[in-house]
């Protein structure tokens, strides 16, 4: 197992997408941002602590559990849901930044954009994650990246962060064949 | 766990994993996104044998809004009341494909019946077996005291529940002590000596004969319908008798606890077990039963099935 990315540069890669959402959108005031559970819900709500210190105020923010609209669904057993918060606002005409922790196959992101397209029709999605690992099985890219880092598909990436795990840091290891 | 038959086949934390769930949906039915796509392409069978307004209702809204689709099948108007047997009409269902069969039936024991013989191979789930066990309904009841009393915890440890009625006809008091005993509640059955069952002795309760001397020690009271169906011969003297000792009126309910709630899982005998007024009270939580009821059975219907079976826990 090594060491991808250690907590210092985790903590600057989030700083960065923060300032990187920001001058996108002109600031914060039409932003939503979403985090998907659970990892990427609190990596949310670090870039918003973040946005919030660069322009003052309060982001919108919310988690958007996307597990009802997995489409593997019937290939595994089912999980327990978790929650789904979305910010008084509604998405209604704002744009909504999806946080996650690990880009992969990009099917999380596809429920999550099916999931969104219930709740309302934002005026953009964009897509922010802490690393990028490549092996896209659907046509869908990250607006706003922590890391890219090239893997193999059999080894493993583990986003650790301190709210969850007791630690902050990603690593990566090699797996058995899948 | 690929069927749900009795509170049995779950344990402890199948139990809080559907309430868990149950909590999740209800949060996302209040919001704007009411219809999930989770079973879309899956049909389930409502077989009702016997009559139900709530059960069937909810069970057909639940899968409703998880996309599934819906036949609905009753004894009335349907070869059941031409005398076809349970086996032929399973056999009918499986080679119509459903995936999933919610079963209420005047037998105790047929769900079982139907899940354990190999006439059919989706999931079978008990909506009402006679005086045997009604599992959704003791979630449902379980998740609506969880909602109002629990502060926070995930189980009803400490909280006292009293049931009140027919214990003896009543499938809902058999499922609900399984459940609310597994989840750490003190259950406390209320009933004229006539209306317990046999051998009510070794069930994990206490039980008292007077309800006044117990309402103003419970958190939750739970009065159960009369079931003037199922009563060949005379329980009890007379209707107005059994009001005066063991109905609700008004000022039972005053003598209650701050917080305590009052259920009912319907229908209701308005005037015999229960009065009008302390049914339509504050303290009532009937008809948020009912709306409690889609979302633990659209947790039921996903955690059996949107995934794959995995023998043993839902896990």
């Amino acid at each position: 197992m090594k060491v991808v990315l250690p907590a210092p540069d985790i903590s600057r890669a989030i700083v960065r997408i923060a300032h990187e959402i920001l001058e996108r959108y002109n600031g914060a005031e039409s932003l939503t941002l979403l985090g998907i559970p659970t990892r990427g819900a609190h990596l949310a709500n670090r870039i918003a602590l973040s946005i919030n210190a660069i322009e003052g105020g309060q982001v919108a923010i919310g988690t958007l559990d996307v597990t009802m609209h997995r489409d593997d669904l019937r290939t595994r057993s089912p999980k327990a849901l978790l929650p789904t918060v979305i910010p008084a606002a509604g998405v209604e005409d704002r744009h909504v930044v999806l946080i996650d922790d690990v880009l992969y196959s990009g099917r999380t992101i596809r429920a999550a954009l099916d999931a969104l397209g219930e709740i309302g029709r934002p005026s953009s999605v964009s897509l922010a994650v802490l690393i990028d690992r490549g092996h896209r099985e659907l046509p869908i890219r990250a607006d706003f990246v922590g890391k890219n880092i090239p893997t193999a598909r059999t080894e493993i990436i583990k986003v650790n962060l301190i709210e969850v795990d007791g630690s902050d840091e990603v690593t990566i290891a090699e797996g058995g064949a899948r | 766990m690929k069927h749900l038959l009795s509170i049995n086949d779950l344990s402890r934390e199948d139990a809080i994993l559907i309430l868990d769930t149950a909590a999740e949906l209800s949060r996302i039915a209040d919001g704007p996104m009411k219809k999930l796509p989770t079973l879309r392409g899956r049909t389930i069978v409502n077989l009702f044998a016997e009559d139900s307004t709530r059960t069937r209702i909810s069970f057909e809204a639940a899968a409703k809004r998880l996309s599934a689709d819906v036949i609905n099948f009753s004894a009335k108007g349907s070869s059941l009341s031409k005398g076809e047997s349970l086996k032929d009409t399973a056999l009918t269902l499986q080679a119509m494909g459903a995936d999933a069969v919610v079963i209420r039936h005047p037998a105790s024991g047929a769900p079982t019946r139907l899940a354990e013989n190999q006439w059919m191979s989706g999931a079978v789930i008990n909506a009402g077996d006679g005086t045997h066990e009604h599992p959704s309904q003791a979630l449902l009841d379980a998740f609506t005291i969880r909602k109002h009393l629990a502060k926070g915890a995930t189980d009803l440890a400490g909280l006292r529940v009293a049931i009140v009625g027919d214990i003896l006809h009543s499938r809902v008091a058999r499922s609900n002590v399984l459940l609310l005993t597994k989840l750490g509640a003190h259950v406390t059955l209320i009933a004229p000596p006539t209306l317990l069952p046999f051998g009510v002795e070794s069930w994990p309760v206490s039980i008292s004969y007077d309800l006044d001397s117990v309402i103003s020690n419970v958190d939750v009271l739970m009065m159960l319908r009369i079931q003037q169906e199922r009563m060949q011969e005379r329980f009890f003297p007379n209707a107005r008798e059994y009001s005066r000792y063991f109905g609700l009126n008004r000022d039972r309910m005053n003598s209650m606890l701050p917080n305590s709630i009052v259920m009912h899982p319907g229908p209701m005998n308005r005037g015999l077990e229960i009065t009008a007024d302390a049914a339509d009270s504050a303290r009532s939580v009937i008809v948020e039963q009912v709306s409690n009821g889609v979302s633990v059975r659209m947790a039921i219907l996903y955690l059996l099935l949107a995934g794959l079976p995995i023998e043993g826990g839902i896990n």
